[in-house]
């Protein structure tokens, strides 16, 4: 506990400026203990990079923090509310917490402007018209205005995950969480997507990452995790993540997904 | 005739072969493919003419339309004449004569009532939509009587109308309830979930002749003693309670269809369970479940043949007794090949709306 508490304070930010407080967290899937004891801080503005290789439980880990996935043991407090099971309180934590996933899961059956006005009209309230400005100006904002009228099903794969993540963004969520938000895409699209995420950690949002871009980590990064067997094994920031790994497990790691 | 020369990268794009394309390619490639192919072509042709021609000369040319007993038919060929004397009944049933008017009003009000529901397109489709809200109510009133107009008891209703009656109310009512149940199977509560599992294997694993005979005499037992209760509603509650378990698994199917990513992904904005599953899940299920739950539909619309037996009065009910006048017997071809024609415009119409709606709503969403 302590010892995570040290670690986890990047530079001078004082309490108050924690968004996200997972306390001694763990979770089971059947009997499977994926997730051990998952202690983490996430300050205002603060960007962060989990790595570790497939199944170590960095995807569930993030997916507890909106409520995807439930956790049978400690606590997760978002901007001041702890998940329970109390719908309510679910709800009102997705309302400030944006996802991007892997496979955009875009909806099929709505345009791209429709796509991203729904939250803002049917969670926010907004009037359509006022929805539909905001939509275009984050729309704008991924670059692909003109896309706006079409369906999900004729753009790229890297233009799907643009809207993906502006329809993310049309809900001005307080973090965004990104779950592999470049592995299902070719080679030549991750670069846009890669570009608007860095554009929106320099616009100063609060990020949670699950990459294998590390080139990504060392550009925008505040702090990397490094997970495996579901445990947090070492965070650093991403210089001395890099340069200097602590533990033999991250050493394989990184000259597994360095050296090819 | 040889292609022009060309640079490597600059291959121009060329017309395909003539003899693959136009009326002739396609003839060549789906008709004439073979000698096999080709016999079989001209055999279906000379038997589809062979059939075509006998009908014609049945059906029309050696028919009788007019007359007042089967000996006025002497043509050789069909005997329309009984429909032409029995046209009344095979559409109203029973229904006074004086009173048809509010039966044709009622199928109008009908189609218009139809039209926005089934064409986004519909002029004015907002206070259409409205109208077909209150024509249930409407057509009741219209139907039964009362607010001053004559009474009448269902058990007047027969013919086509009453297989419209039960047919629509059924489809109406069990698209909703089945959804409903589909849902409710896949939920998350216990208890919900078995209610709706119990309920659908129960109804789906009964055959609908049994649940209408129970509709027509066990009903009574389990109802207060003096209360009656009528013949109709009781056949349309169990006529649509039988559908709508179909329906349940045919929507069941493709709320399966959709993946998870996509409550993930509504979850994650926020929106609650109805409205995940109004706006994001069911649009998609019920596009991918449209010919499963037209194919119900239409066994629905044809199933309702079976009230005949607990003796409703429906078109096959009618054309019995017609056949039972000894003016016309022996009429059985032309009294079932009318009832047929009949059915089968409704139950084409549905198939062809069902492929209609299939391909308007694909437009862009192939992914």
């Amino acid at each position: 506990m302590s010892e995570a508490l040290v670690s986890d304070a990047p530079g001078s930010v004082s309490a108050d400026d924690v968004l996200i407080q997972i306390i001694g967290m763990h979770k089971w899937f059947g009997s499977f203990h994926v997730l051990k004891d998952i202690n983490l801080t996430v300050h205002r503005g603060e960007k962060i990079v989990v790595c570790g290789p497939s199944g170590s439980g960095k995807s569930t880990m993030i997916r507890c923090i909106n409520r995807l996935e439930e956790h049978q043991r400690g606590q997760i407090i978002v901007e001041g509310i702890e998940l329970t099971n109390d719908l309510k309180k679910i709800d009102e934590v997705r309302r400030e917490v944006g996802m991007v996933f892997q496979q955009f899961n875009l909806f099929p059956h709505l345009t791209v402007l429709e796509n991203c006005s729904l939250g803002p009209i049917w969670v926010r309230k907004m009037p359509k018209r006022e929805a539909e400005e905001v939509a275009m100006r984050y729309l704008e904002r991924v670059k692909i205005p003109e896309q706006a009228a079409k369906y999900p099903g004729q753009l790229s794969g890297g233009q799907q995950q643009r809207v993906a993540i502006a329809r993310s963004l049309c809900m001005s969520p307080n973090v965004m969480l990104f779950d592999e938000p470049t592995s299902a895409l070719d080679p030549e699209m991750i670069k846009e997507v890669l570009d608007v995420m860095i554009g929106l950690a320099e616009d100063g949002m609060t990020m949670l990452v699950v990459t294998h871009e590390m080139g990504f980590a060392r550009k925008v990064a505040d702090r990397v995790i490094f997970m495996d067997e579901g445990e947090i094994i070492e965070q650093n920031k991403p210089l001395e993540f890099f340069e200097n790994p602590q533990s033999e497990r991250t050493k394989l790691f990184l000259s597994q997904i360095l050296n090819h | 005739m040889t292609d022009a020369p060309y640079q490597v990268g600059q291959h121009p794009d060329l017309p395909p072969p003539p003899s693959t394309t136009g009326v002739i390619g396609w003839m060549r490639n789906n008709l004439f493919s073979s000698w096999a192919n080709a016999l079989l072509t001209i055999a279906s042709v000379l038997l589809i003419y062979g059939l075509a021609t006998s009908l014609y000369k049945w059906g029309f040319a050696n028919a009788d339309f007019q007359g007042a007993s089967r000996n006025d038919c002497t043509s050789g060929g069909a005997c329309w004449a009984l429909i032409n004397v029995r046209f009344g009944q095979f559409i109203y049933g029973f229904y006074p004569e004086s009173q048809r008017w509010r039966v044709n009003l009622t199928f109008i009000g009908f189609l218009v009532a139809l039209w926005p529901l089934l064409f986004t397109g519909a002029p004015a489709r907002k206070q259409l939509l409205w109208y077909a809200g209150v024509y249930p109510i409407l057509a009741f009133v219209l139907l039964l009587g009362g607010f001053g107009i004559e009474k009448v008891e269902t058990a007047k209703f027969g013919g086509f109308m009453l297989t419209l009656v039960i047919g629509v109310t059924g489809i109406a009512v069990s698209l909703p309830l089945g959804i409903m149940l589909a849902l409710g199977r896949r939920s998350d509560m216990i208890f919900i979930r078995a209610i709706c599992v119990g309920f659908i294997e129960f109804i789906r694993g009964v055959p609908l002749i049994t649940l209408l005979f129970v509709a027509s005499t066990l009903l009574s037992f389990f109802l207060p003693p003096g209360t009656s209760f009528d013949l109709l509603l009781r056949v349309l509650i169990m006529v649509t309670l039988f559908s709508s378990a179909y329906i349940a698994e045919v929507v069941r199917g493709g709320l399966q269809a959709i993946p998870v990513g996509q409550q993930e992904a509504a979850n994650s904005l926020g929106l609650g369970y109805w409205k995940t599953m109004y706006l994001i899940i069911l649009p998609q299920a019920l596009k991918i479940s449209i010919p499963g739950i037209v194919n119900s539909f239409i066994g629905l619309f044809k199933d309702t043949t079976l009230v005949a037996i607990i003796g409703l009065l429906d078109p096959l009910g009618i054309g019995r007794a017609a056949l039972a006048d000894t003016k016309w017997q022996g009429l059985a071809g032309e009294v079932y090949v009318f009832v047929a024609i009949l059915f089968f415009i409704f139950s084409f119409s549905m198939s062809r709306y069902s492929l209609y709606l299939e391909k308007k709503l694909h437009v862009g969403h192939e992914s």
